[in-house]
């Protein structure tokens, strides 16, 4: 299986758009490298705008810039692309409805030795909970560039949601995306498991050894976490009787979160949630950091067992 | 050349509607609202080139940002008294399912706003964005923006004052509200803040103190002298003194009246001062 990072996924969406979009625009607060848009910039720049470390105002210069027709993608790290720049997105973007896509790399624990400081693990639940805001999360190479290519002939702010390590590379390369509409991986009779973003990978790995185990999960990658795909999840719990959220995100706010309120109000069958539970992260190796805490193949096939002992 | 006695008529009767605007719900911001009715006037009647059948992408026509957004009974009355739109929509202010909300919102559409404010020290920045769409568009159009002296203390400001010199964004008019108050007082009570002008000099923008901020001439030429020296390579920004709370004798001079309404007694007063040039709505 190819490794590759999904944050090169977004850059090559966003090169791919720089030739096919000419409205497309792009700003960054001094992480041009880390972000992968080093071939936008060296493409279009005209159409580059380095902001300097300063993403209060990058923010602010987006969603004026969509005043005149021009589609803005913002790059930073996860953790300055939402904590740092809360209001503004809330007031500047959101709340003005702007055309603002709020792209964010970094987010998580597989940031790595970087630490903490660094690893944002609220971001999904703050974007989530600002109305007129879609939030993605996709899973590997091929999904962030295809969402990264989808987002910009939606109209409206979008928070997308990418990282930093090389993991596997496995949806297909010409699959289109489509917003808000979950993506079936397997088919399964025991246990639904929705995943996303680093995630997928773990659940597709957990339904292997639960194979073996005897036990049938159903897949679902659940690349947008707002607007959720309410239909495809409860038509799964409703065969499965039981159901574990998977993501590298707080329990908190999460993709759990929001899955928990779909079923408390339609069919509250078990449930258990794979994420960071109301932690800070850690500088180390990404891969140890899953394990660390508790976001791996292993902790899903766990709580897929507890899940099961419940129905 | 502008006739001024028109654009003073214009100036009584905004007063008139700012003060029973904020009156009528007992919540609003006369003060500042007042000290900027002459800026106002002379941006939307005489200095900008705008289109009252509103479109939000404004191509080809001078765009306006309120970042300072308490004072939006000024521009709500500017605004409609400009034909954005109805007069009799001005009574809906600050009540339940108006589109004149206490800060300015494009939520519910309202024409001639494009952004939301009042969260401070954020319109500097979509400023900036919208004059570089403008540059990208090849439209000539000027971009105005106010913001309020206390907003400068918002750190966002400092950003976007330093990235637009840097990038040479010379199609920004920024204008100042100099009324030396905020909130809990004085400026220099509650942060002082030095030589503003200095400091924007300092970060390397054309710089224009115009004194008599409450004086329609005086605004009038500033800003005139403000576009020629626009697209020179630098932004602008006027530092305009202003009187808070001017037009009414008892709420200038003092910072009490930033977010207050007057009772029935004070703003029967307040409209013995600005009698009725246009009609009230």
């Amino acid at each position: 299986m190819e490794l590759k990072d999904t944050r090169s996924g977004f850059g090559a969406g966003l090169t791919q758009l720089g030739k096919s979009n000419p409205n497309v625009v792009a700003l960054c607060a001094d992480l041009t490298g880390s972000l992968k848009m080093n071939d936008f910039k060296a493409n279009h720049p005209e159409r580059f705008f380095q902001v300097g470390v300063a993403e209060a105002n990058m923010i602010g210069i987006a969603a004026g810039m969509t005043i005149g027709g021009k589609i803005p993608f913002t790059g930073t790290f996860a953790n300055f692309s939402t904590s740092r720049v809360y209001d503004q997105i809330r007031q500047s973007v959101a709340y003005s409805e702007k055309n603002v896509k709020i792209c964010a790399s970094h987010a998580g624990v597989t940031l790595g030795e970087d630490g903490a400081t660094h690893q944002v693990l609220e971001d999904i639940g703050m974007m989530k909970m600002l109305p007129n805001m879609v939030v993605i999360n996709p899973c590997d190479y091929n999904q962030t560039k295809a969402a990264t290519i989808a987002i910009a002939d939606y109209i409206g702010p979008v928070y997308l949601r990418f990282g930093r390590p090389k993991v596997p590379n496995f949806t297909p390369a010409d699959r289109k995306f489509e917003i808000g509409k979950a993506v079936h991986l397997q088919d399964g009779t025991d246990v639904t498991i929705v995943a996303t973003g680093h995630l997928v990978w773990e659940a597709l790995q957990a339904a292997k050894t639960l194979a073996n185990d005897g036990i049938s999960a159903e897949i679902i990658n659940i690349h947008t976490i707002k607007p959720l795909d309410k239909k495809a999840i409860l038509t799964s719990v409703s065969k499965t009787k039981c159901i574990v959220t998977a993501e590298e995100h707080m329990l908190n706010g999460g993709l759990g979160d929001s899955i928990a309120q779909l079923l408390g109000r339609n069919n509250p069958a078990p449930l258990e949630m794979v994420g960071v539970n109301d932690t800070f992260g850690e500088s180390g190796p990404p891969m140890q950091l899953l394990e660390k805490y508790g976001l791996d193949a292993k902790a899903i096939v766990a709580a897929t067992k507890k899940v099961i002992a419940r129905k | 050349m502008p006739n001024i006695p028109e654009l003073k008529d214009i100036c009584t009767q905004i007063r008139r509607d700012i003060l029973r605007m904020v009156h009528a719900n007992n919540s609003g911001h006369p003060g500042g609202s007042l000290g900027c009715t002459e800026f106002f006037v002379s941006l939307y009647f005489e200095i900008m080139n705008h289109n009252n059948n509103f479109s939000m992408d404004g191509i080809n026509e001078d765009l306006f940002f309120l970042s300072n957004g308490h004072i939006s009974p000024v521009w709500y009355a500017t605004l409609a008294r400009s034909g954005y739109f109805e007069l009799a929509e001005l009574a809906t202010f600050r009540k339940i399912n108006s589109r004149l909300q206490g800060h300015p919102t494009t939520h519910d559409n309202l024409q001639g706003v494009r952004v939301s404010s009042g969260s401070l020290g954020q319109g500097l920045s979509v400023a900036i964005g919208a004059a570089l769409t403008k540059k990208l568009n090849k439209d000539n159009s000027y971009i105005y923006s106010l913001h309020g002296d206390g907003e400068l203390q918002e750190g966002q400001n400092w950003e976007a004052i330093m990235y637009a010199s840097a990038n040479k964004v010379d199609n920004l008019i920024a204008t100042i509200d100099y009324n030396k108050k905020q909130i809990d007082g004085s400026i220099n009570d509650v942060l002082p803040m030095g030589d503003i002008a200095k400091k924007f000099r300092a970060f390397d923008w054309e710089v224009m103190v115009e004194k008599d901020g409450n004086n329609l001439e005086a605004i009038i030429s500033c800003l005139n002298n403000a576009k020629d020296l626009s697209a020179k390579g630098k932004p602008v920004v006027i530092i305009l003194h202003t009187e808070m709370g001017n037009g009414v004798d008892f709420m200038i001079g003092t910072h009490a009246w930033h977010g207050v309404a007057p009772n029935d007694e004070q703003l029967a007063d307040a409209l013995s001062q600005n009698p009725e040039t246009l009609g009230d709505y």
